[in-house]
This record gives C-alpha cells, structure tokens and sequence, in this order.
C-alpha cells in the first residue's frame, strides 16, 4: 500500500460517514462487555433496523475510559454519553436521536474526569472501531509508516525517537530513543522487535484497553521500530488472560498483511516486517524482558542476569528491541507531529503522557491518560472524584507489586519517574490502586508480597525464599504474633532481596513492605505491640481469647 | 589465534582476563576465593544461587561473578562487610528452605552448603524454617534423589543437558513450589531417557542425589570428570 491508496481509502471514509447522520459508539472493550454491552449493541442495531432508520450507525468501539460507569454509548455528532445502559435502554436511546437525550442516562461530558485528560495513546480510543482498518487509517493511521518508509532514513527515525524524550512506559522508564539506538547500532544480520503485552500488575489494564481499542497503533509503531532498528520480524506477547486483545490484535495483522502494510515490500519499499503473536501462560516473570524472550523461545520463562542485554543478545541470540505496549502505541504520534511536539508535554525528564487505570476506593475508576508531572490530587481528586461515601483517603499505590504506596503527605508531587521514585514508589506500567482507611497498610503489603512469592520463578535463592519467608512473616504481623524481632528480620530480608535477586521482579518485591514501613511504620507496630489492627481488617485474637 | 587481553583490578590487585573469561574465572586463577554454589566449572553458568556477588566500584547493582565479564580498568570488591552479610542471610535462607539436618545426612562433611556456611561463619539459621514435607524418590536402582536437600541449583538440570544429553531433569513449579524432575515428573526408576551414568549425582553440591548403600557422611562426590570431559570435547571439535 503506497500513501495514495491510504488517502483513497481516508476519502471513502470520509465519504461514507459524510452519509451516516448519526453514529451510536458503543463500547466494546472488556469492561463494558463484562457488564453487557455487547447485548446493549445488539438491541441498539436491532432497535435501528426495526424503524428503519436511515443514516444511523451503530457500531462498537474501543475503550470509552469511564469504565465505572459501563456499558457506555457515545451519541455523535450531538456529544452525548450515555452510562450504565441496558438492552432495555435501546428503544429510549434511539427514540431521542436528533431530539432531546435521554436524561437518566445521561454523563457529562463536562466533567473534570473528561476536561482534565490529555490523549496521545488513547487518541482513537472510542473514536473508531478497532477491528476495521479503515477507521485507523481514516484516523491518520499507517500515515506516520507510510511517510517515514519513503521520506525518510532509519536513522533519521531513531533520531525522532530520541528528540521525543519518550521513556519507556513498561516501568522502569529506560529513554526509548536510546534503546532504539543501541539496537541500531547493533551488530547482525538478524534483529527482532518484541512488543510486551505481558501486563500482569493486580488492577493494571492499560495494555489490555491499548490493544482492545487501538491494535492497529501498536502494529504500527511496530513497524516503525522494525525499519529504524533494521528487524524484519516482530513478536507480540500478550497474556492469554486477554482473549479480547488477543482476537483483536490477530484481527489487526491479518487485515495489515491484507493491505500490505505488514510482510513484505511495505509501501513498495523494499521494507518487510511481519508480526506473529506469542501468548503468555499465566507467569507475572515472564513481563520481565530475559524471561519473556525465553518463553517465545519456547523454553521455561526465567529470567536470566543481564548484561548481555537484549539488545545485543536477545531472541535467539540476535539483537532484540523490546518495548512494552503503551510505548510503540507512542510512536506513530511522534512520527506524525514530531519529537519536538512530543517533548514539548510532561516535565523536564518526563516527556509525553500517561495511561493509568484508575482503580481502588476511587468514584470514578476507569482508563485514563495524563499529561506527565500532573499531581496525585488531580489525578484522585479531580479525574478520580475523590474516595466514595465521604471516606478519607489513606494511600495510593503505584507501580503493582513492584511499586510502593504513597500516604497523603506527597498528593502534590508530580507525577512523574523520578518524583515517584524520590518517595519509593515506581512509575510502573500504570496501575493506580487508591485506598482509604479502611485499608490496613500491612494488610496491602502482605497481599503484594503473597503475589510475588506465587510469581516468583524460583530461579534465585533470595527472590525464592525472600518473598516466601517475608510473607510468612508479614502474616504472622496480621495475626498479631509477632515480636519485634521478627520486625528486624523483615527488613533484614527486605534488604537481601532488594540487592541480590536476580530480576526486577525479586529486587523490587520489597518496594510495598519498604514504603508501608516508612509511612505506615505505627501500623506495624500497632500490630505488633498494641496486637491491634487500627483499620479493623485483621483478624486479632487476644491471648485471652485463643486459650479461652 | 590472538585473544585480547583485558587489565583490571580485583580486592586491589591487578589482574588480567582473556576475551571470554568471567571474574569467577580470573579470580580463581588468581587464589582469590568467592563463594559459589549453583556455578560448577564446565557447566553453563546461570547466576541463580546469588552468593558469589561482588561489588564493582560505581556501579550501584551487586553483579554475580560467575557470569559478568570484566572491562578495562573495572574494579572488583569480592569480600566486604555487606557482601559477607548477604551471603550470610542467603546461606541461611537456604537452610530454612527445606529440611537440611547435617548430622544425619550422607553428605555431611562432603557439602558444599554445609562447607560454604562455615567459611560465612553461619553459626545459627536466623531465618525461620520452613519444614516443607518433601518426598524421597528411590525408585532408581543405584541412585536416590532426597529433596529434602534440594537447593535447586540446577546442576543436575544442566549437567543432564548440556554434558550428558540426555535432559532427563528439568525443574517444574514456582517458587518456593519449583522441584526438580524426571521426565515430566515421571519416578526416576520408570525414566526412559536416563541412561543411569549418575554425572547428576556427582555435581549435585549437598545430599539430594546420592547413591544407594551410603550411611551417614559416606556420599564424596566427583566432579573432576566435567572440566576434563569439556576439554577433550573442545579439542576433538
């Protein structure tokens, strides 16, 4: 596909929605399909077609971001949206098209969990449907491709990438454009790219939403990888956990391939990059890059030390790029309207936005996506909506079971890498859990901590005992039997496992013990000393009651 | 065949490594002892067992000595109060992980847990222990796993593979849960690929494999077999 035949199809687009009067968006991403919007889709097209509506559409879309308040419809072009619709909903819905909304349904739009977002990922999200093509590329999809593949040089590419300041949005927030470089730069006949869909931090679901709304802007920052590093081929390892994205992402390649925008001489170029998709089989290490490479390798996912790393010895010993979801779905933008654009959103270190999920004792849970170096309070209290039924809020957590919990003090700290990291927390892949006093805080660490002894792979010593003997020891605080002693010995092991495991996972697994103990030390020893539990969750048995 | 030569220090010694060498190779060349366990030469490293970190001057992480490769000018710390103080509580966390009671096992005084925890000066297991209930698999005619002594080091895993070919063990689970099997955890004596020649036996470092008829402190393992088989493969290909 040349860039003609993309403005070709564009202008069909345009033409054929010149002729739709109104579209109805349903949401079709797996939050509001857990709550049926699927069958809220059904009876919309049903209601449509028994009234023989002329210019209607009814269609499914992507994440629409409110997802507390699914299934969601959004009324174009009059803006309206439409939350917590049922099936029954559709004859009142389709009723008031063109008239006055139906007001019970009714979410405005005004709000600051809409007015506050600024979308670069999420751009399309809601706006197309993500098993067609041609809404993506009517979106100024595969132009950023298209363009780059003609005009210009891989290493002019790389050094747009670089320009952007884009950092690495699987975590640990390594600057994109030199990962790009070093891969570049590497040595080899046989390069890989691999897209990390492994997104597996309790109450995460960027990637998920990503992929579900927008699969093709993932394929396509892809490519765009794959022609600056040099690689043919890539891998797509998303969890099967996800079997939504998993059918929409094979959706996406399929129909690329079809359009020659993936396989070979892409654009007439002499460019070729194919995409297979590997899925994963439930491991949390395997989001762990050595690990990950390991199990499209087909071998047991463990990690293994690094350096070398995988950019200069990944996949099958090649040189391998590797980036997680929500960094390749930043591409194509950074292509299209420039590094220095890109740069010039977020902070000095921190460029661009976020995906979070907002999720936890928070009003208005749901996908959403910031501008870096936005506070916490704008985050929770603004977007968010603050904690539901006048409760307080306590903490936040952010980064999964490698992050670490925020208390109230730091709410005006920007959001972003190094702030976070400032306060033991981590950026992480986006998950936002918010808690409010109802929250015990050794409670939260040791549900981190069962998480990562289950997870962990139990390749290295510390990482294999460390969590197993610190969740022990974390339970035994819950049940109010432990000594002060046993204090000591936690933050003893949370010291050894920090320094000497293996991976990411083993070495950030204290991370929720290390910041509830700096913030939340009284709770620990309300446990310990008082044998009490101040937020009333764990279960304490006085002596006097366990020998009655 | 010329090899580049690289300079760099270890516990302020000069010292130097051949292209491919790791900074367990070049410290052992030259006396300078770190503690291994799951590293045995002639066997691929994997830097699992976490003992043998060292500290290199500015960089923040402890790197394992049996895989990193030394650069020009590095310089390496092998012995300081933090390193012996991980050690130390990783040793222990091995102790507490399954059911080591030296007095009574096969190994005792050929361990390599058992000798590495008294060159650390482990005196007591700080850690509590975990007392998993763990099977014992004889059903081999000459050898007998007990995975009571298990520190899943992997040698057996590897030194099935890599040296004899046969990949009857392999590890299945996680975490605290992993154990070592054979053949999709099949009992040893039923194993069709085994071939019975007990190189995992010898390289096992504690008294998990051992063979049958040893009493207490009877099990001497043999690993000189393994550097001198790798270097009669070498020089054949």
């Amino acid at each position: 596909m040349i860039p003609d035949e993309l403005k070709a199809i564009t202008d069909a687009e345009t033409e054929a929605s010149a002729k739709v009067r109104c579209r109805l968006n349903v949401c079709m991403a797996a939050g509001c399909q857990s709550c049926h919007g699927d069958k809220v889709l059904k009876a919309l097209q049903a209601e449509v077609a028994s009234r023989k509506l002329e210019g209607v559409e009814v269609r499914g879309v992507g994440c629409l971001g409110l997802c507390a308040e699914g299934p969601l419809v959004l009324v174009d072009p009059e803006h309206v949206l439409y939350q917590r619709v049922q099936a029954e909903d559709a004859a009142d819905i389709v009723a008031a098209l063109g008239g006055k909304p139906v007001k019970r349904l009714v979410c405005s739009l005004e709000t600051p969990f809409f007015k506050r977002q600024k979308f670069i990922v999420l751009e399309n999200s809601g706006k197309i449907n993500p098993e067609r093509l041609e809404d993506y590329v009517a979106h100024r999809g595969y132009e950023a491709l298209a363009t780059c593949l003609t005009e210009r040089q891989p290493p002019e590419v790389v050094a747009e990438v670089l320009a952007s300041g884009l950092r690495g949005r699987g975590g640990a927030g390594f600057p994109t454009g030199l990962k790009w470089q070093m891969v570049a730069k590497a040595a080899g006949p046989k390069k890989y790219i691999i897209c990390n869909g492994d997104e597996g931090d309790p109450g995460a679901f960027m990637d998920r939403s990503v992929l579900e709304s927008d699969p093709h802007r993932v394929l396509e920052g892809m490519a765009l990888a794959g022609y600056a590093v040099g690689a043919d081929h890539g891998y797509v390892y998303v969890r099967a956990e996800y079997p939504l994205a998993v059918k929409r992402l094979n959706n996406a390649i399929k129909q690329a391939q079809k359009a020659g925008l993936l396989g070979p001489s892409i654009c007439d170029t002499a460019f070729t990059f194919n995409v297979e998709v590997r899925l994963g089989a439930g491991a949390f290490v395997c989001g762990e890059e050595t690990a990950l490479i390991a199990s499209v390798e087909g071998r047991r996912g463990q990690p293994r030390p690094r350096p070398p790393f995988p950019a200069e010895a990944g996949l099958w010993g090649c040189p391998t790029l590797i980036n997680n979801v929500e960094t390749f779905a930043n591409i194509p933008p950074i292509m299209r309207e420039g590094g220095k654009w890109f740069a010039g959103i977020g902070t000095e270190k921190s460029k661009g936005t976020k995906v979070f999920a907002l999720a936890g004792r928070v009003c208005n849970t749901g996908l959403i996506e910031v501008p870096m170096g936005i506070t916490l309070r704008e985050i929770i209290f603004d977007i968010g909506g603050g904690i539901p039924e006048g409760r307080k809020f306590k903490a936040v957590q952010t980064g999964g079971p490698s992050g670490g919990c925020i208390p109230e003090q730091f709410l005006d700290m920007p959001v972003d890498y190094d702030s976070l990291a400032k306060v033991g927390s981590i950026m992480g892949s986006g998950g936002m859990i918010v808690m409010d006093e109802s929250s015990c805080m050794v409670d939260v660490a040791k549900f981190f901590m069962e998480f990562c002894r289950t997870e962990s792979c139990g390749k290295c010593v510390p990482c294999r005992v460390g969590t197993a003997q610190m969740h022990n020891l974390l339970s035994s605080i819950c049940a109010g039997t432990a000594t002060m002693d046993d204090l000591a010995l936690l933050e003893r092991l949370c010291d050894t496992v920090k320094f000497t495991s293996l991976c990411g996972l083993g070495q950030s697994s204290p991370n929720p013990v290390l910041t509830t103990l700096r913030y939340f030390r009284h709770e620990y020893l309300a446990h310990i000393t008082d044998k009490r539990c101040p937020a009333g969750v764990c279960n304490i048995h006085s002596l006097a009651e366990v020998h009655a | 065949m010329s090899t580049a030569i690289i300079t760099f220090i270890i516990d302020g010694r000069d010292v130097s490594a051949r292209e491919g060498q790791t900074i367990l190779d070049v410290a052992r060349e030259n006396d300078i002892p770190i503690p291994t366990l799951c590293s045995l030469q002639g066997l691929h490293p994997v830097g699992a067992c976490r003992v043998c970190l060292v500290e290199i001057k500015n960089t923040p992480k402890l790197l394992p000595a049996c895989v990193t490769r030394p650069s020009e000018g590095m310089e390496v710390i092998t012995d300081s109060e933090r390193l012996r103080q991980y050690r130390k509580t990783i040793t222990e966390m091995l102790f507490s992980e399954r059911n080591h009671v030296c007095a009574v096992c096969v190994s005792n005084g050929h361990c390599e847990l058992q000798s590495m925890a008294e060159n650390l000066g482990v005196t007591h297991v700080r850690v509590p222990y975990l007392y998993p209930r763990l099977p014992v698999d004889a059903t081999h005619a000459r050898f007998t796993v007990d995975h009571n002594r298990c520190i899943l080091c992997s040698r057996c895993v590897r030194v099935c593979d890599e040296v004899e070919g046969a990949h009857t063990w392999d590890m299945q689970g996680r975490g605290v849960d992993c154990r070592v099997i054979t053949d999709l955890k099949q009992p040893w004596g039923t194993s069709e690929s085994c071939t019975s020649c007990g190189k995992c036996v010898h390289v096992c470092p504690t008294g998990a494999l051992t063979e049958k008829g040893k009493a207490v402190a009877e099990m001497v393992k043999r690993t000189q077999f393994l550097p001198y088989l790798k270097t009669m493969r070498e020089s054949w290909s």
